[in-house]
């Protein structure tokens, strides 16, 4: 039916959250392919994207994520053309090479076996040399195809000068290929196409792994970054409303904000009453009221009420981007970090090109073989030490590690996230939205008459407040019905309950000014009831329940723990102090922050910062290795090496203990390596480095590093 | 030694449906969902889409 229908069919990609099991796929595809004019609807599961076809006109993507969040899985929706890297089409073609070469490999050691078996027998050197040639139509064809990628890079390293690890990767193979060509054409025993081959499917395989885990990673930072608004409501001098992109306002314009929208630019309000939300900014959790002339940020979170504003500063001049700037620096200060892979070919490949010139230069100069002699046993040399476990040993267990990580919510972002983790000595920790939940609970309910609280209850329900939202939805109860509700922006609520009248809200706005109060607190409602006396109710940040246990097992691991916070002292020291966290420091500012972690960063300590707020970016920028939670602010997604997800903050321990169990399998595999080249150089120097030889070394190298690496899933999973 | 002259070729043949078939799975869009794939045989239920 779709196919005769005239309206063009649009597609929009939102990424769904919490999606863990058969049935979450089932509930969510069935109900967005029940909705009007849904032509299509399908949920990937591996990178938590559900694609949705519709018929242009019936709906729109909005609608579609507001439903798919309703069933209780967040969706947001994305622009897919920010996100059409190159990424996929080289994954495929890596991909493809990969069967290619497979393909060459399974069949030339087909033929090999039948060479190495008649060796024994009566195989004469006509069905030798046959099978031979039958080897290289495969091989060669192969070889072009699959070894582009290596040539390629190996290409572009020596012409920059550098010899990376492709360099004798490309070598080994192209020499083989040709010596093994020549070989078959003089009539030889001896070709190398198998090696060559198999070389090329193992390494190929080990790049695969690789890329596709960048790749992930880094679709998981464009998801985070394709979310940051883009468009804000401009109201001109006549009046009239336009929904605008955010490049073209300017300063001087003013701007209409929503309750419940980010304030777009920084600006001073002109109009209007409304709670702020600054917890992205100055880590406070609580809200501040916004009253006209108050200086608002790019980034805030606008509450209660309509805002008109002047816009003081866009783009590269708010808060937000002085902020992006100090994170940039600090990440160009860390780019220094060389990934052990590339460390061990720095002083890999010199090594190996010299043992084979050497062993030319013995086999020609002073055992004073025929030079085609030599050369052959210097390229035997150069395949065999071929580093294929040593391309593999890395790439294989940080694949299997990372997606153990994936399967508890947390996301490797960068590439050397893992071995950096395994090193760090000390964690800094946020307060707001990291130790603790960046929510309030109510505190006190215990010591109020439960239909006061009830009272209260009711009326919180009507308004968007934090604190109201907390009271409403900790009151377990029905709810009384409500009548003739105001909101006061900035000042409280006011509603019938009951027959009675209620306010709720600040101090002031309940009459309590006067009152011999208790300490004033911020994180508190007032309630009055007509004319009886008002009563406080306290809130507090909950902790993440396993806030205490995750530092105690850090500690246990070894590590120091710090905290760092945006907020009061008096708050940040109970909490500290709840968390046995000896070392902290309050009211902090995103430079002192990033201060303070450069000084410990200069003091030879190598930090994991965990932080959430805007104003640790730059703080996460600049720490050795960074880890935000998931709900944290784009920007500090975007500077983490790893998010994790969920309401515990046990995935920090387990990822540290992670990466320290994977850098352990890692160095074994280049152990492991080590110990074949040095049984296998001698071999191959003195000159019995048959194919035979070099495919079995080769390939049980190869599966040793893998096996050890798959080892790390047998690890017993932690709770 | 002329039975080669059949034997290797259909190896070859055989082989190459193989990588042929592996090609055709992933332009098939096969591999783009591992993980899916695993959870859906779990479902009970073709999803009718009704719309197709």
């Amino acid at each position: 039916m779709t196919a005769l229908d005239p309206r063009p069919i649009k597609t929009a990609n939102l990424i769904v959250e919490n999606v863990s099991c058969a049935d979450c796929i089932g509930k969510i595809e069935r109900t967005v392919n029940a909705m009007d004019g849904v032509t299509d609807a399908r949920l990937n599961m591996s990178t938590r994207r559900l694609k949705v076809d519709w018929l242009t006109g019936t709906t729109d993507a909005d609608a579609i994520a507001d439903r798919v969040t309703a069933l209780g899985y967040p969706a947001i929706l994305f622009d897919t053309e920010k996100l059409q890297s190159s990424a996929t089409r080289e994954e495929r073609r890596l991909l493809l090479a990969m069967a290619v070469a497979g393909f060459a490999a399974g069949n030339v050691m087909l033929l090999s076996v039948a060479v190495w078996a008649g060796a024994f027998s009566e195989m004469g050197p006509a069905t030798r040399s046959l099978f031979h040639w039958i080897s290289a139509l495969i091989a060669l064809p192969a070889i072009a195809f699959s070894c582009r990628p290596f040539l390629t890079s190996a290409w572009r390293s020596l012409k920059g000068g550098a010899v990376n690890m492709d360099v004798p990767i490309s070598l080994a193979v192209l020499l083989s290929a040709g010596l093994s060509l020549q070989q078959t054409w003089a009539g030889g025993a001896h070709a190398y196409f198998d090696a060559s081959v198999t070389l090329l499917f193992f390494l190929l395989v080990g790049r695969y792994l690789d890329h596709r885990m960048r790749a992930k990673a880094r679709s998981a930072a464009e998801q985070l970054i394709a979310l940051s608004s883009t468009h804000a409501t401009r109201r001109t001098p006549n009046g009239e409303m336009s929904r605008v992109a955010l490049e073209t306002v300017m300063p001087g314009d003013v701007l209409v904000v929503a309750a419940g929208e980010r304030i777009p630019a920084d600006g001073t309000v002109r109009h209007g009453e409304s709670d702020i939300d600054r917890s992205l900014v100055t880590g406070e959790s609580v809200p501040e009221p916004a009253i006209p002339g108050i200086g608002v940020f790019a980034g805030t979170l606008n509450l209660t009420g309509a805002l008109e504003i002047d816009v003081t500063a866009v783009g590269p001049d708010t808060f937000l981007a002085e902020v992006a700037g100090l994170m940039e620096a600090a990440e160009q200060g860390r780019a220094g970090y060389i990934r052990l892979a590339d460390r061990a070919a720095r002083i890999y490949a010199p090594v190996v090109h010299l043992t084979a010139a050497a062993t030319f230069l013995l086999w020609w100069g002073l055992l004073g073989a025929d030079w085609p002699v030599a050369l052959i046993t210097a390229i035997s040399v150069l395949i065999i030490t071929c580093p294929c476990a040593l391309a593999l040993a890395v790439p294989v267990v940080h694949i299997v590690a990372s997606s153990l990580l994936f399967q508890r919510g947390i996301l490797v972002k960068s590439g050397d996230a893992l071995e950096k983790l395994a090193q760090a000595d000390t964690v800094v920790f946020d307060k707001t939205g990291t130790l603790t939940l960046g929510k309030p609970i109510p505190t006190n309910l215990g010591d109020i008459a439960p239909d006061l609280v009830t009272l209260a209850a009711s009326l919180a329900a009507y308004s968007r407040h934090p604190l109201s939202l907390a009271l409403s939805n900790v009151h377990p109860g029905a709810c009384l019905p409500v009548t003739d509700v105001q909101e006061f922006p900035g000042s409280g609520l006011e509603g019938t309950v009951d027959g009675r009248r209620v306010r709720l809200g600040r101090r002031s706005w309940c009459g309590v000014e006067n009152e011999n109060a208790p300490e004033a607190s911020s994180l508190e409602l007032w309630v009055s009831i007509a004319d009886e006396r008002a009563f406080r109710i306290e809130f507090e940040d909950q902790l993440r329940l396993d806030a205490a246990g995750t530092i105690y097992t850090l500690k246990a691991m070894g590590l120091e723990i710090e905290m760092l916070s945006g907020d009061r002292p008096v708050v940040a020291g109970r909490i500290a102090a709840e968390l046995g966290i000896s070392a902290w420091h309050a009211d902090m500012r995103p430079d002192e922050k990033l201060r303070h972690i450069q000084s410990l960063g200069q003091a030879g300590r190598k930090l994991l910062m965990v932080g959430d707020g805007l104003n640790d970016a730059p703080a996460l920028a600049a720490a050795w290795v960074s880890m935000a939670p998931a709900q944290a602010a784009d920007v500090s997604r975007t500077a983490a090496d790893l998010v994790f997800q969920g309401e515990t903050l046990f995935p920090v321990a387990y990822a540290v203990k992670t990466a320290r169990t994977a850098n352990r399998a890692v160095n074994q595999n280049f152990g492991f390596s080590l110990l074949y080249n040095l049984i296998a150089v001698p071999i191959a120097v003195a000159g019995f480095a048959t194919p035979l030889v070099a495919a079995v070394a080769m390939s049980t190298s190869s599966l040793a590093v893998t096996l050890n690496a798959l080892r790390l899933r047998m690890g017993k999973a932690p709770k | 030694m002329t039975i080669l002259g059949l034997l290797i070729p259909i190896a070859l043949a055989l082989g190459f449906i193989g990588l042929i078939a592996f090609v055709w799975a992933l332009r098939n869009g096969q591999f783009e969902d591992p993980d899916g794939a695993s959870m859906r045989v779990l479902l009970d239920d073709d999803i009718d889409t009704g719309k197709r």
